[in-house]
């Protein structure tokens, strides 16, 4: 069923129930799913406008090239190590198994929360080195995206603090599974971004 | 959980009946009472916009005759004016109002997919309106910046509001779009997951198709409204110098460095035109269906009107910069957003060619709310005609910021919406209550609204020409405006104030008739998109009782030739349709 299809179909012509149970045009996928994938391309849109502002902002003559702190390598290593985790925890609970599901999704969300941590730590880094926030453009952004990509990285802790309770309250892995499905997909994404934020950031 | 179509799933499994009057009411998560909500809450949000605007019209119709209306008060009610109207009233009360009543039940859903999320949408929504309320009450009072808020002089000594004022107005628009977010997500995926049996994408009414695009436009606009907020709010707050150039005031350098305003600009318009069309699209929609049930009709060139829909949404992303040739750009720019504006004027204007020939031969009732819908038309195309003037780079900049643009965009995306609004809200008006409103007094309150928007913006056109400019406080000893100006001015004062007090007539109509109105028949117009259709009016909670909806036809099969009745009803099936003709048909029953 192709988009142009559906908009070229006569429906003054077709009577009669079409489809099965679900109307065609319906994507087979869990309604948070579909709701996920749009929450990511709105969240694709902020960032990407964001990125957008930061490339104007440049050619202006006040720039000033901002050198990375080194420790954001070991910072991207912690996200890298959160969102395999996840996936590890996704494998695990698809699969209706059990074994090592507390090490794999506790682990995610730990790293996650020691990323943002470290993220801070380097904020204070920068803090102490005289980088203000009102100092330059560059560093402006810096601790903008930075801070808005944490934001973000909060919200998936929430919900993945509200799977953790669930779990440890002797709930089945069976009852988290489309949580921890999708919240797999946000760490990526997450982690995607951040690679391009790095990315750029670090191309001034 | 694997996915389960919504015809298969067990009934009660998402309903969660409320228990006691507040859950009923008040923390309500069914979708018609969120739809009263934000409706309500739009309509109270709106009545401030047009006192406002009343009260700055009088300045300009008779000036200083209203004591504290000074310049200041005028520059924050112009502004406060605008950005209510745009934001707050009319996308609030055609998405959150309208989307929320009309998607589950045109698509035979029981409610939305996440009504926890549409619960919080509607309160996170009356957050942004306290927020943006309680400007009126800090020192310095609301932003005067004009609607558009564009640096620097936004944030600076000057400028009314520049202190606590554009805070509150920024933090407030930013917890307006993660209320619309958290909406939007609810109608956009409800509208793809959950419509009923044989409820195809093609077989939806076409006002499920405007708020759908509509919505879609929201979601990916409102971010650059967001991001522009942000930034703006770091440049105010913590000195940073994201849009601030280096800048004095009054006679001091302020902390700003390199900033480029036009970025604002760029960010903003990227929101604000496709915003013209989170209005236009659902209105766009309502209109259709309100048409083709009045006319008895089917809608003309379905197809067609879908096609529009998509492409106005897609063309809107690539118009912004025709809102800013005069803020400077490359003559090649200038061009390509010229060219993508006018290109826009190809499906809006197959859409009133359609509307046009809906009622072409149609077996016209003309009840108040087909009043509205033709007015409409032609509020629309007068106002979309002089949008043809100002997407052109060379006729735009002697025009720019003159009235001229205060008629065209008052009458295309002020008056029309509206007009739809009015035209929706009666004809909707007995399922929604389950009484009738006053026939006659909704004919006389639309001739005032009518023929008062004429006499309001029509004057205006003339007044741009003279080159009056929009947005003073006063006009002063100026040569090229004639005295007679004034006198316009004041003509087009009183008509705003009469077509403001005209719209009591509604209010009393709408609120009187909850208790007085007669008692509706369920399908009082004969309508077939399945709203009509459900088991109680108003509908209860859970909207189809025992058994959901089947499909099997578009919502507009109306005069159906052989048919029993004139229009045929969503969910029947062909088989009572040749039931009921042949009990009908005198042949066969021996006449």
């Amino acid at each position: 069923m192709g988009l142009i299809k559906t908009v070229t179909e006569k429906p003054w012509e077709r009577k009669g129930v079409i489809g099965g149970m679900a109307p065609e045009g319906t994507f087979a996928a869990e309604s948070e799913r579909v709701a996920l994938v749009f929450f990511l391309v709105i969240a694709t849109v902020v960032f990407s406008l964001f990125m957008v502002s930061y490339y104007l902002r440049m050619e202006l003559p006040d720039w000033e090239p901002l050198s990375e702190p080194a420790q954001l390598w070991f910072n991207t290593g912690l996200l890298v190590a959160s969102s395999v985790l996840f996936q590890w925890s996704r494998n695990i609970v698809v699969r209706d198994h059990t074994r090592n599901l507390y090490t794999s999704f506790f682990g995610a969300g730990v790293l996650a929360i020691l990323f943002i941590v470290a993220q801070m730590v380097t904020w204070n880094h920068l803090q102490a080195g005289g980088f203000y926030l009102s100092s330059n453009p560059a560093i402006a952004f810096y601790y903008l995206l930075t801070g808005l990509h944490a934001l973000h990285l909060i919200g998936g802790l929430w919900v993945w603090s509200k799977c953790a309770i669930r779990l440890t309250s002797g709930g089945e892995p069976g009852e988290v599974r489309l949580s921890i499905q999708l919240c797999t997909i946000y760490w990526h994404f997450l982690l995607l971004v951040w690679i391009v934020l790095f990315a750029i950031l670090a191309n001034t | 959980m694997a996915y389960v179509p919504l015809a298969d799933q067990d009934q009660d499994m998402e309903m969660h009946h409320p228990h006691s009057w507040v859950e009923k009411y008040v923390w309500s998560q069914d979708h018609k009472v969120i739809a009263i909500q934000y409706g309500g809450l739009a309509v109270l949000t709106g009545i401030v916009g047009l006192v406002l605007s009343l009260l700055f019209r009088m300045q300009l119709g008779f000036p200083e005759s209203v004591n504290f209306v000074d310049p200041n008060f005028y520059y924050q009610a112009v502004t406060m004016h605008g950005m209510i109207m745009v934001v707050y009233f009319l996308t609030a009360l055609f998405l959150g109002g309208f989307g929320n009543y009309m998607v589950p039940l045109m698509l035979g859903a029981r409610d939305m997919v996440f009504p926890f999320l549409n619960m919080m949408s509607v309160w996170t929504f009356l957050i942004s309106v306290i927020i943006l309320m309680a400007s009126f009450f800090v020192g310095g009072g609301p932003t005067g910046a004009g609607w558009t808020l564009y640096p620097p002089q936004t944030t600076m000594a000057g400028t009314p509001g520049h202190d606590a004022g554009i805070i509150l107005m920024l933090v407030s628009l930013a917890v307006f779009v993660v209320a619309f977010t958290m909406g939007g997500l609810n109608y956009v995926v409800t509208i793809l997951q959950y419509r009923c049996r044989g409820m195809t994408l093609m077989r939806m009414p076409l006002t499920i198709w405007g708020i759908f695009v509509a919505t879609v436009l929201g979601l990916f606009a409102f971010p650059a409204l967001l991001v522009a907020c942000i930034m703006m709010m770091f440049d105010t707050v913590l000195g940073t110098s994201f849009f601030m150039p280096a800048v004095l005031e009054s006679g001091t350098p302020l902390d700003y460095e390199g900033g480029s305003p036009i970025l604002f600009q760029h960010l903003f318009w990227f929101f604000g035109h496709p915003e013209v069309y989170i209005v236009a699209l659902p209105a766009f929609g309502l209109v259709s269906d309100v048409l083709s049930v009045h006319a008895r009709k089917n809608i003309f060139g379905y197809r067609m009107m879908v096609w529009a829909i998509i492409a106005i949404g897609g063309l809107s992303f690539i118009v912004w910069a025709h809102h800013m040739y005069v803020s400077g750009m490359n003559p090649y720019f200038g061009f390509f957003f010229a060219t993508t504006t006018l290109i826009i004027a190809v499906p809006t204007a197959l859409k009133v060619y359609n509307w046009l020939l809906t009622l072409w031969e149609g077996d016209i009732r003309l009840n108040a709310p087909m009043y509205f819908a033709i007015g409409f038309i032609f509020t629309f195309i007068h106002g979309g005609l002089t949008g043809l003037f100002l997407g052109n780079v060379v006729i735009d900049l002697p025009l720019s910021d003159t009235y001229f643009v205060v008629a065209h965009f008052h009458l295309v995306m002020g008056v029309s919406p509206i007009l739809v609004l009015f035209a929706a809200i009666y004809h909707w008006y007995p399922k929604l209550s389950g009484r009738m409103y006053n026939e006659t007094m909704a004919k006389v309150h639309f001739w005032f609204t009518f023929l008062g928007a004429y006499a309001i913006y029509l004057p205006m056109h003339y007044l741009g020409f003279l080159g009056v400019p929009r947005r003073y406080y006063a006009l002063g000893n100026t040569d090229f405006i004639p005295l007679s100006a004034q006198d316009l001015n004041s003509s087009i004062t009183i008509a705003a104030l009469i077509v403001g007090a005209s719209q009591i007539l509604f209010f009393i109509n709408i609120i009187g008739s909850l208790k007085w109105g007669k008692k509706a028949d369920p399908n009082p117009w004969g309508a077939a998109s399945l709203e009509w259709q459900t088991p109680d009016t108003p509908p209860v909670h859970g909207n189809w009782g025992e058994n959901l909806p089947t499909v099997y036809r578009w919502a507009y099969d109306y005069s159906v030739p052989g048919a029993a009745e004139d229009f045929i009803p969503q969910n029947v099936p062909e088989s009572e349709v040749a039931a009921a003709r042949d009990a009908k048909s005198p042949e066969n029953n021996g006449e």
